[in-house]
């Protein structure tokens, strides 16, 4: 079948069914299951609304429990097994860590995600909370804050385009067409420099991709704290006589810190997740490999489920830290 | 106000200039894609895009007539014309009749061509050639000019991208086949979404916390570890690599945030309006159906970006649970990765390709912006 049309059939089948699931499990539950008439009608009542929540959630969650529960737990139990010929597994228990601790690539990639976790939240935050104070007070922040916004919508791998042709070498007797070398040589470097394989230095040259495009979550969010801060303790500072720089830092920020925290989070996740700039950009050669696509190296160049396994662990554990701490500060809102 | 203590006028233009100069380091990369995309092959990489704005001094190299256009005027036999094509602006600097002397003479000037004969060649690019032999050969004279050229762009690489090129390279199909992954991958998750919303909103049930942390929980899971597990799971019952299974997948992955998103604001929502709705008679699926989902429009709006901008600009997904080894479904993403592979030095076609990918989310982006800013706010400040 066409695609095309699959699609559209599948977007009618899907809303389709969804409605119907809805609207039909709530009759059979009211007509036909307990009734509310006869002489148990208000027991009856009473045992549908208990009921009725569940059909409600059903969907999501089996969709939830299937797509993100239940693999984080076979993933665990894949990393501690070796896939045999015949779709057999053999449980080798802590053999794939081991071998990949005995890997200096993995410590490559592990080191290069602590700095891509120091560097990038820090530079997205720090950037965003500037913009959003220049921007706050100015007539045409709004557009200013729209253009840094922009890169948001697009994709990591158009931004690796985009950053592949500012970095891009040129040999010294031509034109430099990517501006970073432009710029360099017009200051006098005198040979124009291939950013992309300059090991170490090169990871920041990728990271200033993430952080072009997380600058303009951050500014957004900031914005809108500033925004939400009282007029009074600004108005009250400014007349003890707190010059602006007093102002942002003594008064502006301790006032927002909850959401900058909550921004850094968000950012920190994004940078576990890092995949698509490094595959497209360096595919993690020159030493700038980072867990994310070691993991999809060993996935599926290596083909190798136990090692691949074992590396997306070790996202999750970085990542379980933030998890419990999202869980704990919604549960306590919600008290 | 910042401007009480009267330090307004001092930073003012600091914060003009400051603000000025951000908007443009941000700005610039993708203008430079964007232009790029308008350039020719020779044009991209003899100078920067930036150059390409303002006329620019160029090294042409340019063959005359052929000697079939030759006319005899008054015993000499002549060839004429003018270098450009269309004559507006150029400026003839230097030239010359071989490659080795590109600069050998100035306009105006005349020269001894090796085969007989003589050329002049004028600054605004005409140029004569004159003979008392006829021209022999079949091919026009070579002729090196150094020229003021004016900017100068195409749409020949949307075309070439789009339409002409090699099937391996078109983004015409790969164009389709992402918007086929992506409509259905928005649409789906939004319904189931809003009724598991909606009753951890304002259904009563024992558990209702838990479930939410639940939620919460998986926000942050990377979908790195979905990707063997259900991988194994498709090709076990049967969908393989397709779209079925992607949309699946995105639908799955979309989930937590589309919850969180709907829960936070339909909890927002005025009480009265449903407890009436309720004491009237209402069911919990007609309150969902006429109150609920038409009040979170606003919310629905932002979550729908969201997933939209997500899927349209994802490549992990589509390359684990859609692209097979036929490579016929491929996404614009994944096509652009190939090139960057392949033709990694073909700016023109990897600039037009980015562009075309990019240029749907961007759209998206200015039109419902109003809507991804309050979806950021909710998803994340609370």
């Amino acid at each position: 079948m066409n695609p095309a049309l699959l699609g559209i059939f599948t977007i009618a089948i899907g809303v389709v069914g969804c409605v119907g699931y809805f609207y039909l499990s709530n009759i059979f539950l009211d007509k036909v299951l307990f009734p509310a008439r006869g002489p148990k009608a208000g027991r009856n009542i009473n045992i549908a609304n208990q009921i009725r929540p569940w059909l409600f959630l059903f969907p999501a969650f089996f969709a939830l429990t299937l797509y993100l529960a239940y693999p984080v737990f076979e993933t665990l139990r894949l990393s501690l097994t070796d896939r045999l010929p015949g779709n057999r597994y053999e449980f080798v228990g802590l053999d794939n860590y081991a071998q990949m601790f005995g890997e200096s690539k993995f410590w490559e990639s592990m080191r290069n995600n602590m700095l891509w976790l120091l560097v990038v939240p820090a530079a997205s935050t720090g950037f965003g909370l500037l913009v959003a104070q220049l921007t706050d007070r100015i007539k045409w922040g709004n557009i200013a804050k729209s253009l840094i916004f922009m890169p948001m919508a697009i994709s990591l791998v158009g931004a690796a385009v985009i950053w592949k042709l500012v970095y891009d070498t040129r040999p010294i007797e031509q034109d430099q067409i990517g501006v970073l070398n432009a710029l360099y040589v017009f200051f006098g470097g005198d040979t124009p420099v291939t950013w992309l394989t300059l090991p170490f230095w090169n990871n920041f040259f990728l990271m200033a991709v993430l952080i072009w495009i997380q600058t303009g979550f951050a500014m957004v969010i900031l914005s809108a704290a500033l925004r939400g801060i009282p007029e009074e303790t600004i108005e009250a500072a400014i007349l003890d006589g707190a010059g602006p720089f007093q102002v942002f830092f003594k008064i502006k920020v301790p006032q927002i810190m909850n959401t900058i925290v909550v921004v850094w989070t968000t950012i920190t996740i994004a940078v576990l997740k890092v995949f698509d700039i490094v595959f497209a950009m360096t595919n993690g050669q020159w030493e700038t490999q980072v867990l994310a696509n070691y993991m999809f190296d060993k996935l599926f160049r290596a083909n190798d489920w136990g090692m691949g396994s074992a590396a997306a662990m070790i996202i999750m554990l970085l990542v379980t830290p933030i998890l419990v701490w999202n869980v704990r500060n919604a549960r306590k809102e919600m008290l | 106000m910042d401007n009480i203590a009267g330090q307004k006028s001092s930073l003012t233009w600091v914060v003009h200039i400051s603000v000025f100069l951000l908007v443009a380091l941000w700005l610039f990369p993708t203008v430079g894609l964007f232009v790029s995309s308008f350039r020719t092959t020779d044009q991209i990489v003899t100078g920067g895009w930036w150059k390409s704005l303002f006329p620019s001094e160029q090294n042409l190299t340019i063959r005359a007539n052929s000697p079939e256009s030759q006319v005899e005027i008054d015993g000499l036999y002549v060839i004429q014309g003018n270098l450009f094509d269309n004559d507006q602006d150029y400026e003839v600097l230097v030239w010359g009749t071989s490659s080795r002397a590109i600069d050998a003479y100035t306009p105006d000037q005349t020269a001894e061509l090796s085969k007989g004969g003589t050329i002049t060649v004028t600054q605004g690019g005409q140029y004569r050639l004159e003979n008392t032999e006829p021209f022999s050969g079949s091919r026009g004279q070579r002729i090196f000019v150094t020229a003021i050229t004016p900017p100068e762009f195409t749409l020949n690489n949307y075309k070439t991208v789009l339409f002409t090129g090699a099937a391996s390279e078109s983004m015409g199909s790969a164009f389709i086949n992402t918007l086929t992954v992506t409509i259905p991958a928005t649409i789906i998750p939004i319904l189931v979404a809003a009724f598991a919303a909606y009753a951890l909103a304002w259904m009563d049930f024992p558990g209702r916390a838990l479930l939410i942390a639940f939620v919460v929980g998986l926000l942050v899971v990377p979908l790195q570890l979905a990707l063997i597990p259900l991988l194994k799971l498709h090709l076990a019952i049967g969908i393989g690599k397709g779209y079925l299974g992607v949309w699946m997948a995105h639908t799955g992955f979309g989930l937590p945030l589309a919850i969180y998103l709907l829960r936070n604001y339909m909890v927002g929502l005025p009480k009265d309006i449903i407890e009436n709705a309720r004491v009237d008679g209402a069911t919990d699926f007609q309150i969902f159906v006429k109150l609920i989902l038409p009040l979170s429009f606003p919310a629905l709006a932002s979550f729908a970006i969201f997933q939209f901008l997500w899927t349209w600009n994802d490549l992990l997904v589509a390359k684990v649970f859609l692209i097979d080894a036929t490579g016929q479904t491929t996404v614009m993403t994944n096509r652009i990765v190939e090139m960057l592979g392949t033709r990694g030095g073909n700016w023109e076609i990897l600039a037009t390709a980015a562009f075309v990918s990019i240029s749907v989310p961007l759209v998206v982006f200015f039109a419902l912006q109003k809507y991804l800013v309050r979806g950021l706010l909710a998803g994340s400040v609370k």
